[in-house]
């Protein structure tokens, strides 16, 4: 995929986080933590649906709906995470309203490339990374489906 | 200028008491002349979300270690942060932080290896604090840059590398101990990482020979504040089996739990030569040709 081709939300939000210098990038991931919504009813009463992501350091938990071809991504994770909450944040905005094929083209990489391996450091940003892996292999299941 | 401690008889018998500050002793000091507060996460970003009044922040990962070098910071490194968190030589400082103080424990460590005198843990850290319903603020300090000395870190005394562990195993199995903090699971060697952390890349399974399994928390309350003396010496004398005068080397899986586990057997308990490994099971786990137990039992050195 080229640069161009990345969706229009990711890049915003990776443009926004490059613009601001070290320190005020974690205040964004702040803003995106405290954005981050609840789970709908119909997942927070069936805790069964979710899956755990085992990468990150605090209990994260996300469930994926596929309808009619387009991705909608559920994440909770308590308020003492924030950190994983900003990252579940992000991908739950930059993701919203793509086509299943459109999220499995973004690239893997996409949690390195947004100007936060300095601020947060390159180990924590993994959880992110995860967080994306296993987004795209439910999206690839229920697609299948 | 050092403040004057807490003497609190929560602390009664531990060998080193004016190493620990309770909740209520912190609340009736904030503001105190000399004393600098500070917060270590494990989350970069929870002191953002709310920190004590007054208290500065430092990262684990990004303000104490190295970025290039699997190090920590040298002696400019560590005199330019202490100097733009406002403290001095003689500053008191107190530390807390989330997961039972795992980080701030660290962060107490690393503040030891430059010899930083006075400096103490927040006894249950922030979830004690928070539990309390005591006073947090999003408001950022901005200490005026503080005189600190490039003092140089002695890895010497408190610090154990890979190869003093190999030296110590050579010891006479009377004087020694090692002492591995990790899960159970990790210790037996049914998985390389702690329940629910990131897999961090370790090639191999197991446990140091010899080394006896006491999981961190053991030394935890259920409030989070340190266990008495009573209950840590029948944990890690009776137990364990140290002794006084035993040189005792405590690993885990980066070093922030046996930072915890050190704090206790040094200041609680008063060992006096204790090691903290922070190679620890990341580099062990992974080095060719160092001897490997596997299973619940401590296990023999093998003559190889």
């Amino acid at each position: 995929m080229s640069e161009s081709d990345l969706p229009p939300a990711l890049a915003t939000i990776r443009d926004d986080f490059l613009a601001l210098e070290q320190r005020d990038r974690l205040q964004l991931l702040l803003e995106f933590a405290n954005e981050l919504p609840e789970l709908p009813a119909e997942y927070a009463d069936h805790p069964d649906l979710l899956e755990r992501v085992e990468e990150c350091q605090s209990p994260v938990f996300i469930f994926v709906d596929v309808r009619d071809g387009v991705v909608q991504l559920h994440a909770t994770a308590p308020k003492e995470a924030p950190t994983t909450r900003g990252f579940a944040s992000i991908l739950v905005q930059g993701l919203a309203g793509l086509t299943a094929d459109e999220v499995l083209e973004v690239p893997d990489d996409y949690p390195l490339t947004i100007g936060l391996t300095e601020a947060v450091s390159p180990l924590r940003i993994r959880g992110m990374s995860a967080l994306l892996g296993r987004t795209k292999r439910q999206v690839r299941e229920k697609r299948a489906a | 200028m050092t403040v004057e401690t807490d003497a609190s008889p929560a602390f009664a018998g531990y060998a080193h008491p004016e190493r620990l500050v309770s909740t209520e002793w912190l609340a009736a000091n904030l503001g105190t002349p000399g004393l600098v507060i500070v917060e270590s996460d494990e989350d970069v970003l929870l002191y953002e979300t709310g920190h004590i009044p007054g208290a500065v922040k430092i990262d684990w990962h990004t303000d104490l270690n190295d970025p290039l070098v699997r190090d920590y910071l040298d002696g400019e490194g560590f005199a330019a942060l202490m100097s733009s968190k406002g403290i001095s030589r003689d500053s008191t400082v107190v530390i807390y932080g989330d997961k039972n103080n795992w980080w701030a424990a660290y962060a107490l460590w690393v503040f030891s290896l430059f010899g930083h005198e006075d400096v103490r843990l927040l006894d249950g850290g922030r979830a004690k604090w928070e539990a309390e319903g005591r006073e947090y603020t999003t408001e950022t300090p901005s200490p005026a840059p503080s005189d600190y000395p490039v003092v140089e870190r002695d890895d010497t005394v408190l610090r154990a590398f890979k190869e003093d562990v190999l030296d110590h195993l050579g010891l006479a199995p009377s004087k020694r101990a090692l002492i591995d903090v990790r899960s159970p699971e990790e210790y037996s060697g049914q998985r390389t990482t702690a329940p629910a952390y990131p897999e961090e890349g370790t090639l191999r399974a197991g446990h140091i020979p010899t080394a006896h399994s006491v999981p961190w928390a053991k030394a935890v309350a259920e409030d989070g504040t340190f266990k008495k003396v009573d209950e840590l010496n029948a944990i890690y004398r009776d137990g364990a089996g140290l002794k006084d005068g035993d040189d005792v080397i405590a690993y885990c899986r980066i070093g922030e739990r046996s930072s915890h586990t050190w704090f206790v057997l040094q200041h609680l308990l008063g060992f006096e030569n204790v090691r903290n490994y922070d190679g620890s099971w990341t580099e062990w786990g992974s080095a060719v040709r160092v001897p490997i137990v596997k299973g619940e039992e401590p296990g023999e050195l093998a003559v190889r």
